[in-house]
């Protein structure tokens, strides 16, 4: 597959298709990051991740048409309002599901899978009662389109950059939360021990509550960031949601470092491939990699070392 | 109770029940058209079937059934889609006697995989073999490492998805998102009119009871109390000297194998195959049947099936909007209400009374029901 090309074009292709999947692998982390600290964290399967990462994106694509119509000369500026909103939105909608479903579920891991596969029909409906099941696509303002040029044959979207930048800015934030900040430190105290967690003052339900609505926030940023590679429809998030478990699982669940590594590794693979096969194919063979590497390493990339 | 029997008074009185209402009750009151939607939600039956051993039983939670279900199917349907594109029956096409999607997509001859669902005793052979040694692959490299939980259950839904990926993409050999349709005759038996929907019925209604035998005999063998002895405390198990990945394994195997034929019985009785029971949500939606019958009870998941099928089936033809709601809340209900599904209900609440209608029972068949319940009750 590779005999058509020569070295110098090679070279350009796996730049640009690096490039290109940089959005995906943004989406991923996001979405990982998400799922990392409700999965790895709290042990909670929350099959209804890819639909808080849909409201987020219908936040964004509500925001973009209200600056729209009222204020066209803020537009440029909307997707930073957007994203504070979508996280907001998310994460009170992940608040509220913790407080009505979740929290009755932590020692039945397995039925917190069903009872969120649940919630994720329920959210799906939902949206195609309020949104219609047609699928609508967001209009960025003019300073993200087109694309830096580096040398005649490398062109980089300037979106991609953006959204890049900002996914490692949102991994730094949640890197400090969890690992210096004093909340952190309650998070992780509360996962590894929830009853001496309690009996040393610790407010696990509260911080279980905000775990989770974090973790449903990012999702929500998450859909901000998708709705520049896809059109968002009432079931986009379902198609997400088995690749951000695998790239959560392949990094290893507790570790945000691993997140990263495996939703780069597996978006820029998928991406590279996607140019050379057909898209359902580079699909298929990033996917059985990853299943293949976790049948020969099932602890992930990145395993915490606990003690059991 | 006694241990080697592998059916208990109370249990044989709901095989009767259950057999009653199958083979006597449902082909007389409804038309050909209903019975035969019956025959599509009873392949169901025998995945949910399957998941009592490995989910309820086993404690695996496989998202990953409509894999084996696809796969029984697919080799059922290979075998009649053959059989239906013979030469004569094809002669309109540019290469007469390959199927019809291989032919629209430009392939001249019959790949090799196709070659060998000529005949009907290799497909048969297929039907059990394929999925059974795929869920042995699987269960072997995941087991053996000790992979369980919530992580055996992502890495079978994954595979659920690349299976679904790979037989929309490869439009040519397996029929695209269309699936395999057309399906007309077994060995020149034609399964389309009214009297072969029947009788095709009642070949599933024999084959969904003899799956039921062998799971009450794995539930009542030594074997099944192992199982759920490793599900309750999997390390203790372990130290009493038992290889609990082998019976995971064993069990996983057998869930595939009954959703294979459960598969197999699709193909024949609806007529075609395609990779929309394959994917994520079939799977999942599988799942929902074994829960709602209760996932601990044999004759519940037949039953946790059909009320399911009907549901979806009379609210999607009448309130289509109102069926994903209905289905999501459906989930929310049986993991936070009712752990136990209908099987609980009826143990908690109708059990008693009948037991009080009835009156002077022996003490020991009440106890026997007691035990069975008690014994099945979730872990935590």
């Amino acid at each position: 597959m590779f005999g058509d090309y020569s070295i110098g074009d090679l070279g350009s292709i796996f730049v640009m298709q690096g490039f290109a999947g940089l959005i995906l692998f943004s989406v991923y982390v996001l979405m990982a990051l998400g799922l990392a600290i409700i999965f790895g964290q709290m042990g909670v399967i929350n099959m209804a991740h890819g639909e808080f990462m849909i409201l987020g994106a219908y936040v964004t694509w509500m925001t973009s048409n209200f600056f729209q119509a009222y204020l066209p000369g803020l537009f440029a500026g909307y997707f930073f309002l957007a994203m504070i909103l979508a996280f907001i939105v998310s994460g009170a909608l992940g608040m509220l599901v913790e407080w009505a479903l979740i929290r009755h579920l932590y020692k039945r891991p397995l039925d917190t899978l069903l009872a969120t596969w649940g919630l994720s029909l329920i959210l799906q409906q939902a949206y195609r009662s309020i949104f219609g099941a047609r699928e609508v696509g967001v209009e960025l303002p003019q300073w993200m389109l087109g694309s830096l040029n580096l040398s005649d044959s490398i062109q980089i979207p300037i979106n991609g950059i953006f959204v890049m930048t900002l996914t490692l800015l949102i991994t730094a934030v949640v890197g400090y939360l969890m690992y210096k900040s004093r909340w952190g430190r309650q998070v992780r105290a509360v996962v590894q021990n929830r009853i001496m967690a309690g009996a040393v003052g610790i407010n696990t339900e509260k911080v279980d509550r905000y775990t989770f609505g974090l973790g449903c926030g990012i999702a929500g940023i998450a859909g901000s960031a998708f709705t520049m590679i896809g059109s968002t429809g009432p079931t986009s998030g379902q198609l997400y949601i088995v690749d951000t478990f695998l790239v959560v699982v392949f990094g290893g669940a507790a570790s945000l470092l691993g997140t990263i590594a495996s939703a780069f590794s597996i978006s820029q693979t998928q991406s590279t491939l996607e140019f050379f096969l057909s898209g359902s194919m580079a699909k298929v063979i990033t996917l059985l990699a990853v299943v293949g590497i976790l049948m020969l390493r099932p602890q992930g990339l990145f395993a915490l070392k606990v003690r059991k | 109770m006694t241990a080697n029997r592998f059916v208990n008074r109370s249990e044989l009185i709901g095989i009767l029940v259950l057999a009653a209402f199958l083979v006597v009750i449902l082909p007389l009151c409804l038309d050909v058209f209903r019975l035969n939607l019956v025959a599509k939600y009873l392949t169901y039956a025998f995945v949910a079937l399957g998941l009592v051993i490995c989910w309820g039983y086993g404690g695996i939670l496989s998202l990953g059934q409509g894999v084996f279900f696809g796969l029984g199917g697919y080799c059922m349907a290979m075998f009649l889609k053959l059989e239906a594109s013979s030469v004569e029956n094809t002669k309109i096409q540019s290469t007469p006697g390959i199927p019809d999607f291989m032919d629209w997509n430009q392939i001249t001859s019959l790949p090799y995989f196709w070659r060998p669902f000529h005949s009907l005793t290799f497909t048969i052979a297929a039907i059990i073999l394929v999925p059974g040694i795929f869920a042995l692959i699987i269960g072997a490299a995941m087991f053996k490492r000790r992979v369980g939980g919530t992580y055996f259950a992502i890495i079978t839904q994954a595979v659920a998805a690349i299976l679904t990926i790979l037989i929309v993409g490869q439009q040519g050999y397996t029929g695209g998102i269309n699936g395999m349709t057309d399906l007309r005759t077994l060995k020149g038996w034609d399964i389309r009119p009214d009297h072969a929907k029947i009788v095709l019925y009642f070949f599933e209604v024999g084959c969904l009871f003899a799956c039921i035998f062998i799971a009450q005999f794995i539930r009542h063998s030594k074997l099944g109390r192992i199982l759920i002895a490793m599900r309750d405390k999997e390390d203790r198990v372990r130290f009493s000297g038992y290889s609990v990945a082998n019976f995971k394994i064993f069990a996983f195997t057998v869930a595939a194998v009954f959703s294979a034929i459960g598969g197999a019985m699709f193909a024949l009785n609806v007529g075609f195959m395609s990779p929309s029971f394959v994917g994520i949500v079939p799977s999942i939606e599988m799942v929902i049947y074994t829960a709602v019958g209760g996932r601990l009870s044999i004759l519940g998941a037949v039953y946790g099936t059909l009320l399911v099928n009907f549901a979806k089936t009379s609210l999607s033809e009448s309130f289509p909007e109102l069926w994903l709601f209905g289905l999501g809340g459906l989930f929310i209900a049986v993991v936070l209400a009712f752990p136990d599904g209908i099987a609980g209900i009826w143990a908690d609440y109708v059990q008693p009374r009948i037991d009080r209608l009835v009156g002077s029972r022996k003490p020991g068949w009440v106890a026997s029901i007691d035990s069975s319940v008690a014994d099945g009750a979730p872990a935590e």
